[in-house]
């Protein structure tokens, strides 16, 4: 424990430990002191100037996110010199912002838009009869991701977490001075930089400067399509989150008003990602009990998290081999709703609309994959984020709060305790280990794997099965990949079964989940408490296994036959393949 | 050293560019086809200093001093100087003014008034020959330091110089290095700031040229002071000649095993790389510099941690600036005392400064500090040419500030400097004459900070831009009275909240230049006039009475806006006429005023 200082801000006499800086110190009697670029653990880097203050004795003004308390300093927030150097920062900030707020993918979480509240902060630097307008500089190429220098702030906060999160580094500052711009290396897209579409830049901005891409209007589209049944698939983490956005605390469930609001939107069909969960532990547990039983690749990969899957293709293709052959259950429920569920509507497969909700901004690109349809269409339309998901909510007027929650009712909706967990980090794992022990133990065994789950970065247990010691390892987070393929590499021992989600805390976690700002990143770990949801839904379901969905035993019995069958490889599987980036052209 | 006939020729900057080297060949061929002998060494040097008049080739013995001289001249100077002993006359230095009487080196005011501690050995030495810097104590001062004192000794002899950065901070050299030193680590680092980037600023080029090994020897003894044995010397990419030059010397040093392993015997290795920069300003600004060694995009780190705990690589390292470390050698050689003894109590030591503008003898100059700027400027400067008025000096480049007629006295020191509104910086000199528009200084000097701006934080990024902007507009004559007060506030809160010294100072040119000439300013907003007939938008062309009729502003003139007959005054039509300041510069008689006090007396 540091030592005790004395200090006093704004008149109030206090005492901090030696390692606080004046910000943390300000925070913990109540004084919040603005600040833009400040991230903590992430950026530290002092570079958006909005939080200085006056230290008696000192010259000029210091940034309290980085200046650490001493004994007897005198510290004022609330100058004039201090409330003008912050007020003229955030205008000059504004000078070049492109308001369009009604429209923007943080309407109801920016940051910046906050502070300029705060401070009452006039526009005179936008006037460009006076001053020259920053050109805009967009990335807005890719199927997953848009950034956006017309809402950037230049806080640099998307750099860190590119770097430190994702272990990428694939944003940095482009140009210089008044120039400058975020962006991938050498004026490249980024789908063609090595992005893996984790979004941990999204989460990180303080503005709309870096968003998903903004597909509403397809959907609204769709929606005025009469001659379309748009059915909606949910991710197992939205009912985990989806309710911040419309004010709920942080780890609440709202799976019934969820679904609710689905239906007053118009959709007509809705299913749960949980169903395809459950179907994914049946086809890849098969799969892995069949690689254990013939020699196949070992460690074999999950393939549910599509950052993941960019991660690999990208930086690790000598490893597809390892890789699951099994769709994500996105992909999976997608298939499914074209083929058999349309069948069942007596709909043809165009005639369908599939519309799929995630946390996770990589979807969208997944969905794209031309491998991903077939016959032309594709199997799933739309991907939309659980942030753009509230916004087409919050937009149509319906009034989340005070919705009545009700059951999914489309036929692809039953799922276990097993489907829901996936959604959080070691969650896969825990699951396909409820199924295949029991499988190949041929007895029932425990629930509960209790050492994978939680939040540390690389997780390992040895289980003993059927008379085999089963190495497995749980791994998520970009930079924890990096970290985990490295030791692969290095290591003698044999793993069979690895998890990996592309997002540090698993979907819970995702680049398509509702905005946590700055100040509430420091307050709570949003993991924990949104993966909590779901295992409490785990322990309060009625089958807690895969294999015992009933809904599940019946499509494998009137249509997919057996796990890995011919049909299951048609529509559930697929392949993966080597990628490039940075490719230099002539 | 000088029994034999030495001819230097100067191999600055400048008077490369007038073709040194040819005119060292071309020695070489004289005196061989005059058979003169082996006895005759030609060496080419560092800079001597009189840049505004090369090329110079000084004659020993004698101390003849040549200047702008030819390939041509080349023949009759050795046939009758070198062969015959008989200088000639119509080719030797004759200063700028009173050009009826040569004089010998030391007699020159320009020398005379300096004393060379950093530039000890440039124009002297041919630093292509670690052997000429040893003959002049090169590397005994390292010698003396590893035998037989111990680093804390070092440190403390550091602190008693009283020595500070030159490289504009001016922060006490000693206490830096004891901070590195106190830092635990295995490894630490020694880096030599050679990114030079001010405009006009050639002060460490030509230490770097004219004499590198003084640099080297100089962070050895860093090195060994602080507990490191690697150091870099960080140059911008622009300066190929140093850069060859530091290379040839860093392996002539390695040879004799002055660098490497085991130092003197005294058991201290150290060894010495060079970075190259990309020449961006800012990496100027040490923790830029340490990003950009490190591979990273240079940009400035918040302050604290201090490269001393955390600098390269993470760990602790002592960063100083080209001539700080040119001044350590003597330092060790002749003791702190005598350094003390030169300078200002606060102060002590010399400064080197780069002096250009307008002013007679541009180029390189040291002297000691507390010189005045009266000193610098009207005795070794030689004044300002064209008999034209003294307006203003700016020092520090874009961070400093300008300093006006009534300060000229004011002995020049680190911290009289900052009390006049402008800083040290690294030594760049810019004297303005009545010609220069000081609201168009300041606008220069902003576009620079504003290109050279890394993007990091906001008040540098888009503060110093919309400045810019500001100024743009009050020089094209569409400035407001409220856009002075914007200025002036944006100029305070960018200084007082800006990450790094190159934000903090940027404001500086605007804020002096508002603060000593505001009228102008005001001339510009309200009255829509540039008085020193520069903006050419506020400025509008007249021909006075003194008008000799030469025609010459009529035949310059490039939209024929002028017009009379040979001998008698001329007029401009200001209708057509595109204020481009052509008919201004070809009078002979400075007959063509801007001047609103001009125009003013025409229009009755």
């Amino acid at each position: 424990m540091a030592n005790l200082v004395n200090l006093t801000i704004d008149g109030k006499k206090i005492s901090v430990p030696s390692d606080y800086t004046i910000m943390k110190a300000a925070d913990s009697i109540g004084i919040s002191i603005p600040r833009l670029c400040f991230l903590e653990g992430i950026h530290e880097e002092s570079n958006c100037r909005v939080c200085v203050v006056k230290v008696e004795g000192q010259n000029g003004l210091k940034t309290s996110c980085s200046t650490k308390v001493t004994e007897g300093m005198i510290v004022n927030t609330d100058t004039k010199e201090v409330f003008e150097a912050v007020s003229f920062n955030l205008e000059l900030l504004a000078g070049n912002h492109k308001f369009e707020c009604w429209k923007c993918s943080r309407e109801n979480s920016c940051e910046f838009l906050d502070l300029l509240r705060r401070f009452n902060v006039d526009n005179d630097f936008s006037d460009n009869k006076k001053f020259d307008i920053k050109e805009i500089v967009r990335n807005e190429t890719s199927d997953a991701m848009v950034l956006d220098s017309s809402k950037c702030v230049l806080c640099g906060r998307c750099v860190s977490a590119c770097e430190k999160l994702s272990g990428l580094g694939i944003l940095n500052f482009s140009n210089r001075g008044s120039k400058t711009y975020i962006g991938p290396a050498q004026f490249h897209n980024l789908e063609d930089a090595g992005c893996i579409y984790c979004g941990k830049c999204i989460q990180a901005c303080p503005t709309g400067a870096i968003r998903e891409k903004d597909e509403i209007k397809v959907l609204e589209r769709a929606l005025r399509d009469k001659s379309k049944t748009i059915v909606v698939q949910v991710a197992p983490s939205i009912r985990a989150a989806l309710g911040e956005e419309f004010g709920y605390k942080i780890g609440t469930n709202v799976e019934g008003q969820m679904f609710a609001a689905l239906k007053e939107l118009g959709i007509h069909e809705i299913m749960d990602t949980n169903f395809t969960a459950d179907l994914t532990i049946l086809e890849e547990g098969t799969e892995f009990i069949s690689r254990v039983q013939n020699g196949g690749v070992l460690p074999m990969f999950t393939s549910c998290s599509p950052g993941w899957i960019n991660y690999l293709e990208l930086y690790y293709p000598d490893y597809i081999s390892n890789l699951s052959s099994c769709k994500s259950p996105q992909q999976m429920a997608g298939a499914l709703i074209k083929t058999y569920y349309a069948k069942k509507l007596n709909k043809k497969p165009e005639d369908i609309f599939s519309l799929s909700i995630m946390p996770c901004v990589a979807k969208k690109a997944e969905a794209n994959r031309p491998e991903m349809g077939r016959d032309g269409y594709r199997d799933v339309d739309l991907v939309l984020t659980t942030r753009e998901l509230a916004r087409i909510i919050r937009h149509r007027g319906i009034p989340f709060r005070e919705l009545d929650p009700i059951k999914p009712y489309g036929d692809l909706a039953q799922y276990t305790g097993a489907a829901t967990i996936f959604g959080a980090t070691g969650g896969v794992m825990e699951a396909a280990l409820r199924t295949v022990t029991e499988i190949l133990e041929g007895h029932s065994t425990p629930v509960e794997f209790n050492e994978i789950r939680g939040l540390d970065n690389i997780k390992e247990a040895t289980y003993r099965v059927a008379g085999i010691d089963v190495n497995v390892a749980v791994v998520h987070g970009g930079a924890a990949i990096k970290e985990f393929m490295n030791r692969l590499k290095t290591t003698d021992k044999q793993y069979h079964f690895v998890e990996f989600m592309g997002c540090t805390g698993g979907c819970i976690n995702g680049g398509g989940q509702p905005i946590v700002s700055a100040i509430n990143q420091e307050k709570y770990d949003v993991r924990k408490l949104r993966s909590k949801v779901l295992y409490n839904i785990d322990q309060n379901t009625e089958f807690r296994k895969s294999h015992e969905n009933p809904a599940v035993k019946a499509i494998y019995k009137d249509f997919l036959e057996k796990p890995n069958s011919h049909k299951a490889h048609e529509l559930l599987h697929t392949h993966y393949n080597k990628r490039s980036f940075y490719d230099v052209k002539f | 050293m000088l029994d034999k006939m030495h001819i230097l020729i100067c191999g600055g900057p400048e008077c490369r560019n007038s073709k040194s080297k040819q005119i060292r060949d071309k020695f070489n061929e004289e005196i061989k086809r005059l058979n003169l002998g082996d006895d005759i060494k030609t060496i080419l040097t560092g800079c001597f200093g009189l840049c505004a008049l090369g090329p110079h080739v000084l004659i020993y013995p004698g101390e003849k001093l040549y200047s702008g001289i030819t390939l041509d001249d080349i023949p009759e100077i050795v046939e009758q100087h070198i062969a015959k002993g008989k200088p000639v006359e119509r080719l030797l230095f004759k200063g700028v003014f009173d050009r009826t009487k040569f004089k010998n080196r030391s007699e020159l005011t320009f020398f005379a008034k300096q004393e060379r501690v950093a530039l000890r050995n440039c124009g002297i030495i041919n630093p292509l020959e670690i052997n000429e810097y040893i003959a002049r104590d090169g590397y005994e001062a390292l010698g003396t330091v590893v035998t037989t004192l111990t680093p804390q000794e070092t440190i403390d002899e550091m602190k008693k110089s009283g020595l500070r950065g030159r490289g504009g901070g001016g922060f006490p050299t000693g206490l830096k290095w004891e901070f590195a030193s106190k830092s635990v680590s295995d490894q630490k680092y020694v880096i030599c700031n050679a990114d030079e980037g001010d405009p006009g600023a050639f002060m460490d080029r030509a230490v770097l040229e004219g004499d590198p090994h003084s640099v080297l020897e100089a962070m050895a003894i860093c090195g060994y002071a602080i507990g490191a044995n690697t150091g870099y010397i960080y140059i911008r990419a622009e300066y190929p000649v140093a850069v060859e030059r530091l290379q040839i010397a860093i392996d002539q040093a390695r040879e004799l095993e002055l660098l490497g392993k085991n130092i003197f015997n005294s058991g201290f290795d150290f060894d010495i790389e060079i970075r190259l920069g990309a020449g961006a300003f800012v990496c100027g600004e040490e923790t830029a510099l340490i990003a950009s060694i490190e591979g990273e995009r240079g940009m400035p780190r918040k302050k604290p941690p201090y490269p001393a705990v955390k600098g390269l690589f993470g760990q602790p390292t002592n960063v100083n600036n080209v001539e700080t470390f040119a001044n350590v050698p003597p330092i060790f050689l002749k003791g702190s005392d005598w350094f003390k003894s030169i300078g200002t109590e606060k102060s002590p030591g010399t400064k080197v400064f780069a002096l250009g503008g307008k002013i007679a003898n541009t180029g390189l100059l040291e002297v000691p500090m507390g010189t005045t700027l009266r000193e610098v400027i009207y005795e070794i400067g030689g004044g300002i040419p064209n008999k034209r008025k003294f307006k203003a000096a700016q020092t520090g480049g874009p961070s400093g500030g300008c300093i006006t007629e009534e300060s000229l006295d004011t002995p020049i020191d680190f911290d009289n400097l900052v009390k006049l509104g402008s800083m040290m910086g690294s030594g760049g000199m810019i004297v303005m004459d009545e010609d220069n528009c000081m609201v168009d200084v300041a606008r220069f000097y902003l576009e620079f900070t504003v290109e050279e701006s890394c993007g990091k934080c906001t008040p540098c990024r888009e503060g110093t831009k919309r400045m810019l902007d500001i100024l743009n507009r009050i020089c094209e004559g569409n400035g407001t009275l409220e856009d002075l007060d914007v200025l002036e506030r944006l100029a305070n809160m960018i200084k007082d909240s800006s990450l790094c010294g190159l934000g903090q100072t940027a404001p500086n040119p605007v804020l002096s230049t508002l603060k000593h000439f505001r009228d102008e300013y005001e001339a510009h907003v309200i009255d829509k006039v540039c008085p020193a007939g520069v903006c050419s938008n506020l400025t509008k062309y007249l021909v006075l009475d003194n008008c000799i009729g030469c025609t010459k502003c009529a035949r310059n003139c490039p939209v024929d806006a002028i017009t009379g007959k040979v001998k008698e005054k001329h007029y401009i039509n200001t209708d057509i006429c595109i204020s481009c300041g052509a008919c201004k510069a070809a009078c002979p008689v400075n007959a063509i005023s801007t001047k609103p006090e001009d125009w003013e007396a025409y229009n009755g």
